[in-house]
């Protein structure tokens, strides 16, 4: 048993959590019994399916908490309460795999259930005192945190056995959510009650790694059920009595505002229940979507567009390269970058640009009101729905114990669902407000209104040059960095300990290769475009900058990619160990036949470290198949190995999607991408076959959501240089392609 | 005009307008919400019903042209290849945010109805209409895989 260290303990309490204080609020409440809250509205229940539900008529089970993570039903069942926002990223199977192992319980015997907005029991730990999902923490700050819950429940419930039984707790033992010792055996749910009159433990005994039954093993997910028949109830899926659907009619133009409107056309559709105007533009509320969605268009609105962003994405490009001529901000700067660039026996420059980025969720935005005299109810999918919270709060001017955030699973996220002013959620409360909550209210975006209404990946450009020295080795490595502040003027500018957003630079100041002169500069230009982050933030184009340009570097050195990367990365050794094993599976070296080619790329992203290696072919007319990419990734300690798999395989094709044709541009400030038939992501037909391997560091566990998407594009585009000799340096691809 | 059709094995009348497209009646009118919306121009596939046995994007089709005629959801659709499918999915648990899974499962579905033992480049026309931003697309094509193995075993 190697219990807790003292380290951990240590960074724990700097992170605002002391494990004893923490033990005591968890059993705040734990004493009573809530009652049949299978009704409970903060519950969105994994499992069981609606086909098991349709069958089950026995009574509800009587449920009891033993603390802020883990209740447990007279049934047998234990309900894990999930702090983080499920998005599709598996935190409703890894988060309860955390418990069930600490608790000795049966996979089959697990549930889990939302937790109401709630910064003081359900707080992200790396983030400070914020209820939120993002940034991939989900695994690595609630690790500790169920470990230490479950394992406090466990011990709770041996006690009850214990004193039940006149044994001592020593001779219990617990397996698959029974408790046993000599001839007494009693089941969870048989204890519960007797365990949560029970003192929770100061300091809980955690299992030791070798320990583990079930984490490291790949267990179902515990969603697949619901999200399988029909049954998970997002967002859009809430009904309410009495419910308007509610559409907006937005500004056509970022910072555009309404002059005037006649909504007389409008009100005449059957159906149509008001009309009225907030801050964000005009509302329309019907009994259908369809309705709604209908009158909107009758809308005659005059806009003014005197403080809009108004011009085209060409003019941005433009003024955003004239900002690289000037000083930038400095993000790194070892050695003398100038100087060596200056005396270099060779030097190599390159321009990069990217695009805007819709997150562009299978599901829009949608949230859903019921706003009373003295309280507020909200069912919506928010990565940060404390936050939401207060926004509401300054909207409506009630108190916030009164407003309560009723999670929903998301369909797709991204970063889109984390909105530092609440973007949707704030639109949707501003309608119910301006009618006076005399109906509960669906805001609903249409895919038109998801896609033109802002808060993309920055558009950005890239300045990389590079100098060889006498010798033929990289002395110098400079890198500009021009692209959009997502925290400046936001609730989270705190996170910036400097002028420059280190969103703009991540991935490009922890440059791994062994280079002795290294200057980063950061450049911050203003547009009225709103932006966010998007899976994997900054990384998306640093990464590609970074891993592109280093490949077309050791191409002009006449070096294999891979070779100069493994003789670069010597002092890091978990990029090499992910290197190496993805050239090894992949068959680096071997040859691929005419047409074909083979591309490789690394990265670093929230503390976990991914190579790729991707092959292509080209067709004689320029046509671009993907034909496989081979993953390996160092992620910690994998809990859940599946979930592992599946969000690598995710990362790499949202990766791939944006690299090959995503774009959002500008014509006069107009967002010329409205739907799927101009914005297209990956199909079917065109994703890769994707292997991936873990490689296990034995670190603590870390994020997986993100950190498959960094590598995938820059592979892609070194494969592309493999096949073709040609380095794309403007995205999307296959716009250069066709070019 | 009250119209008239088929809806999960059950007959059900609408007096919504005409040109209110399937997806809305079923959603909002019928309640039954496992079919979702995705983009209103069948580009997507996440409203992908069954009309008398073939898969069809509901978001563009006006209630009318349903009249008379037999509506499949991801509630009602119990035929073997379903059920094959359903198991699949769950099996190598190819589900990430789920959202567009319903409409996913309805084309794989419809698709194994017609072809029960499709080669890639079947699945990838069957399936070319439904987009996954989650990009499940690799576990979607070895489900379909299974499910088809797991159809003619049961068969043989």
């Amino acid at each position: 048993m190697s219990g807790v260290t003292e380290k951990k303990l240590a960074a724990q309490v700097s992170q605002g959590l002391n494990r004893r204080k923490f033990l005591q609020v968890s059993a705040l409440g734990g004493a009573g019994f809530l009652i049949g809250c299978s009704e409970s509205d903060t519950a969105a229940p994994s499992a069981p399916s609606a086909e098991a539900e349709a069958v089950a008529t026995s009574p509800a089970p009587v449920e009891t908490e033993l603390n802020a993570f883990v209740k447990i039903q007279s049934d047998d069942t234990v309900t894990v309460v999930v702090k983080h926002l499920d998005k599709g990223q598996g935190v409703t199977t890894g988060l309860p795999a955390i418990v069930a192992e600490e608790l000795d319980a049966s996979w089959s015997q697990m549930r889990t259930e939302f937790a109401p907005a709630d910064a003081n029991r359900y707080a992200n730990l790396a983030f400070g005192v914020v209820q939120g999902t993002g940034g991939s923490t989900s695994i690595a700050n609630s690790w500790e945190q169920l470990r230490l819950a479950a394992a406090g429940a466990r011990a709770m419930l041996v006690q009850a056995a214990a004193a039940q039984w006149g044994v001592a707790a020593d001779t219990i033992s617990v397996a698959d959510g029974r408790l046993t010792s000599g001839d007494k055996s009693a089941s969870f749910g048989e204890l519960a009650s007797a365990a949560a009159e029970q003192t929770p433990p100061e300091q809980p005994v955690l299992k030791d790694r070798s320990e583990f039954k079930l984490l490291g093993t790949n267990l179902p997910r515990l969603d697949s059920a619901g999200k399988t028949d029909g049954s998970t109830e997002f967002t859009i899926d809430v009904q309410r009595p009495g419910m308007l659907m509610a559409v907006v009619a937005r500004p056509p133009r970022f910072g555009g505002k309404v002059a005037s409107f006649d909504a007389t056309e409008a009100l005449a559709v059957p159906g149509v229940a008001r009309v009225v105007e907030i801050p964000r533009g005009v509302a329309v509320l019907a009994d259908s979507y369809f309705t709604a969605n209908k009158a909107r268009g009758m809308l005659d609105i005059q806009w003014n567009f005197d403080e809009a962003e108004n011009r085209s994405t060409a003019e941005l490009e433009a003024d955003f390269k004239a900002m690289m001529d000037q000083p930038g901000l400095e993000a790194r700067n070892d050695g003398d970058a100038e100087a060596a660039l200056a005396s270099a026996a060779q030097t190599i420059e390159q321009e990069f640009h990217f695009p805007f980025l819709a997150h562009a969720t299978m599901e829009p935005m949608d949230c859903v009101v019921e706003l009373g005299a003295e309280s507020c109810d909200i069912w919506t999918a928010s990565q940060i729905p404390t936050l939401d919270v207060g926004t509401t709060a300054a909207i409506t001017g009630l108190d916030p114990a009164n407003i309560k955030i009723h999670t929903r699973f998301a369909g797709g996220s991204f970063g889109r669902r984390a909105v530092p002013d609440s973007d949707f959620v704030a639109e949707a409360v501003m309608i119910a407000k301006a009618i006076d909550g005399e109906s509960p209210v669906k805001l609903h975006w249409s895919r038109e209104d998801d896609m033109t209404a802002g808060r993309y990946r920055p558009m950005a450009v890239h300045r990389v040059r590079a100098g060889l020295d006498e010798d033929g080795k990289i002395s110098a490595w400079h890198h500009q960095v021009a692209s959009l502040s997502i925290l400046t003027g936001t609730a989270f500018a705190a996170m910036m300990t400097s002028e420059l957003d280190p969103s703009v630079v991540e991935g490009t100041t922890d440059l791994p290769y062994a280079i002795p002169n290294i200057r980063v500069d950061g450049y911050q230009p203003q547009t009225g475009v709103p932006v966010l982050w998007w899976r994997s933030v900054g990384h998306t184009h640093n990464a590609y900058a970074v891993e592109v340009f280093f490949d077309q570097v050791a191409r002009t050195m006449g070096r294999d990619p891979y070779e100069l990367r493994r003789e670069m990365l010597t002092d890091h050794p978990r990029h090499l160990a992910v290197l190496n094993k993805a050239a090894e599976e992949a068959g680096w070296g071997t040859d691929l036949g005419p047409g074909r080619g083979r591309g490789i790329a690394v990265h670093e992203s929230f503390n976990s470290f991914v190579a790729e290696v991707i092959e292509v072919t080209m067709s004689e007319s320029g046509d671009l198949s993907i034909d496989r990419v081979v993953c390996a990734v160092d992620c910690g300690f994998a809990l859940t190995p599946d979930v592992v798999k599946a969000q690598m395989e995710g990362g790499i094709g949202y990766g791939l999607s944006s690299a090959l044709r995503e774009a959002i541009t500008l014509t006069n400030g107009e967002v010329d991408q409205k739907n799927f038939d101009r914005y297209r992501p990956l199909r079917i037909n065109e994703m890769p076959k994707v292997e991936v391997h873990i490689v296990n560091s034995g670190e603590p566990p870390t994020g997986v959501g993100e950190p498959g998407t960094p590598p995938s594009a820059p592979a892609l585009a070194n494969a592309i240089a493999d096949a073709t000799g040609r380095y794309i340096s403007r995205l999307p691809i296959a716009d250069q392609l066709k070019a | 005009m009250t119209i008239e059709f088929q809806f999960n094995g059950k007959t059900v009348r609408t007096d919504a307008p005409t040109d209110k497209p399937l997806l809305w009646v079923i959603r909002e009118d019928l309640g039954a919400t496992g079919t979702k919306f995705g983009c209103g121009i069948a580009q997507c596939g996440a409203c992908t019903i069954h009309l008398d046995g073939s898969p069809t994007r509901s978001c563009v089709l006006p209630i009318a042209a349903v009249a008379g005629r037999s509506v499949t959801t991801v509630e009602g659709v119990d035929s073997k290849a379903a059920m094959a499918i359903r198991k699949a999915w769950r099996e190598l648990d190819v589900v990430q945010c789920g959202y567009c899974q319903s409409g996913q499962m309805m084309s794989a579905t419809a698709l194994l109805e017609g072809n029960p033992s499709p080669s890639d480049d079947d699945i990838d026309n069957a399936m070319g209409g439904n987009l996954c931003r989650c990009a499940t697309y690799h576990r979607i094509r070895a489900a379909i895989h299974q499910a088809a193995e797991d159809l003619s075993g049961e068969t043989a």
